[in-house]
């Protein structure tokens, strides 16, 4: 199976004389469901932030979903994210748009027509149960339902890597089983790759998934 | 309130700029029209020592419209009792041809020179008097009001184009966090700047109406352009068709060109 992330001697820092990650080599192969855990600090959220580029690699070679992440365009850079969801820990959610345009945001930039991203947005909605809410602004939902809205954005457009930083962090326990619950579709229905950046890996999973653990900036497969 | 704060502090902007273009323009126009009044009421006197046809006369400089022959007989009328017959048909052969050259165009007083320079060079013609003084003072005081117009409107646009940039800057900083968000999910420079672009068209819109109605209020109390027609000017200060649309795309082009400068530093700069 093709590797949607390679990672060679990849080091990833903000200033020139720091270490976050130092040196991690690994591959992720496309469909599988990936746990990053590590202690507060310890770099799994910067990891994500190289895999959609919004830090580039400081040594090493990263590649993502087969494009080479060092130097590159705004373009291709563009085009990478296009086929990638995330979800973020602070939601994310356009203040100004409508639930049912948030959840659109995807589709509109990938140029598609108000009747397919409509009854598309309508689906999504239906699966994070919010589709009372469309017409509503995010400030008037609450946390677990903006997640929920941000996990619909994510999947909008059915994108090859879905990657995840803490989805369920501050959720109450039914957000969570919702977001696991469409986590665990996208999967094993769809076969997208999903990268989620926790503390804690949830009980009661029912797919197999791949576990690396970050600790003092080296990346370690457990088994 | 914030927004709406935003939006008047650009219309302003943008009012300003196209007010000050329209005011030369109308400055521009009434000096067109006074010369327009000098040139109808200007001629220079030619006097010949032989009768010159109107072919002649026009030959002598592509400025001269039409030529038209003073007559003599008033002042021969007047001599008739003071002088025999005699000495008044030999003072009719001897006394010199009077011309009136009227122009196509208002002289500027160089041109007068050139002219009167060119006329003089004929051997027939033995004096020409340009009578110009007089509209000179008038028409270079015009010439140095539109001078000064022009000067002060390129101030206004060059300052209040700093402001638009400023205001637009804003702009951008209060859409940062719906920019960044489209950015994440990749969505390309211009569709990210498009709620900019957007508010730039609008306020440009808006700001060209506000300029029209400005001027349909001047127009419909009539107080400048009495004022106007008073030292012989009559003109129209805001034509509704052409003075609106090129208002509308001096606006359009000024905030969007703006936009896109806005637009682009912040691109490289990421």
């Amino acid at each position: 199976m093709d590797n949607v992330i390679i990672a060679e001697n990849l080091s990833l820092s903000y200033k020139e004389n720091e270490t976050i990650i130092s040196k991690a080599t690994f591959s992720i192969e496309a469909g599988n469901f990936v746990f990053i855990t590590g202690a507060s600090g310890s770099g799994k959220s910067t990891l994500l932030k190289s895999f959609y580029g919004a830090i580039g690699p400081r040594q090493g070679q990263l590649t993502v979903g087969g494009t080479k992440m060092n130097r590159i365009s705004a373009s291709k850079l563009n085009f990478l994210r296009r086929h990638i969801g995330i979800v973020f820990q602070d939601y994310k959610l356009i203040k100004e748009w409508t639930i049912e345009k948030n959840v659109m945001l995807p589709l509109i930039i990938s140029g598609y027509t108000g009747n397919v991203s409509g009854s598309q947005v309508q689906k999504l909605l239906g699966h994070v149960k919010l589709t009372h809410q469309a017409g509503k602004y995010p400030q008037e939902l609450s946390g677990g339902e903006q997640q929920r809205v941000a996990m619909a954005r994510a999947l909008a457009h059915n994108p090859i890597l879905i990657l995840a930083d803490e989805p369920t962090g501050n959720l109450d326990d039914y957000s969570s089983s919702v977001i696991w619950n469409l986590l665990e579709g996208a999967n094993t229905q769809l076969k997208t790759t999903v990268i989620v950046v926790t503390h804690h890996i949830p009980e009661g999973l029912t797919i197999a998934y791949k576990h690396y653990h970050i600790e003092f900036g080296t990346i370690n497969e457990i088994a | 309130m914030k927004s709406l704060k935003n939006h008047i502090s650009l219309i302003i902007a943008l009012f300003t700029v196209l007010a000050s273009v329209q005011i030369y323009v109308a400055v521009d126009r009434s000096i067109a029209a006074y010369e327009s009044h000098l040139k109808n009421d200007y001629s220079v006197i030619v006097v010949a020592s032989k009768s010159l046809t109107p072919v002649e006369l026009k030959a002598m400089s592509p400025m001269i419209d039409r030529s038209e022959s003073i007559s003599t007989a008033q002042v021969l009328e007047r001599l008739k009792g003071e002088m025999s017959p005699k000495n008044l048909e030999l003072l009719k052969l001897t006394l010199p041809k009077f011309y009136r050259l009227y122009l196509n165009r208002f002289p500027t007083p160089d041109e007068i020179t050139q002219l009167q320079k060119r006329l003089e060079r004929n051997r027939a013609i033995e004096r020409v008097e340009g009578f110009s003084q007089t509209h000179d003072t008038v028409y270079k005081l015009m010439l140095l009001f539109k001078d000064v117009v022009q000067i002060f409107s390129i101030a206004i646009a060059t300052v209040t184009s700093l402001l638009i940039l400023k205001e637009m800057r804003l702009w951008q900083f209060q859409h940062a966090q719906r920019m960044n968000i489209m950015a994440l999910f990749g969505a390309p420079v211009w569709l990210r700047s498009a709620v900019l672009f957007r508010l730039a068209i609008v306020d440009a819109i808006i700001a060209t109406v506000i300029l029209c109605l400005a001027f349909f209020v001047i127009n419909h109390y009539g107080y400048l352009t009495m004022q106007l027609r008073e030292i012989g000017i009559n003109v129209q200060l805001f034509n509704f068709v052409d003075d609106a649309i090129r208002s509308l795309v001096i606006a359009l082009s000024v905030s969007i060109a703006l936009t896109l400068t806005i637009v682009l530093v912040n691109h490289e700069e990421e």
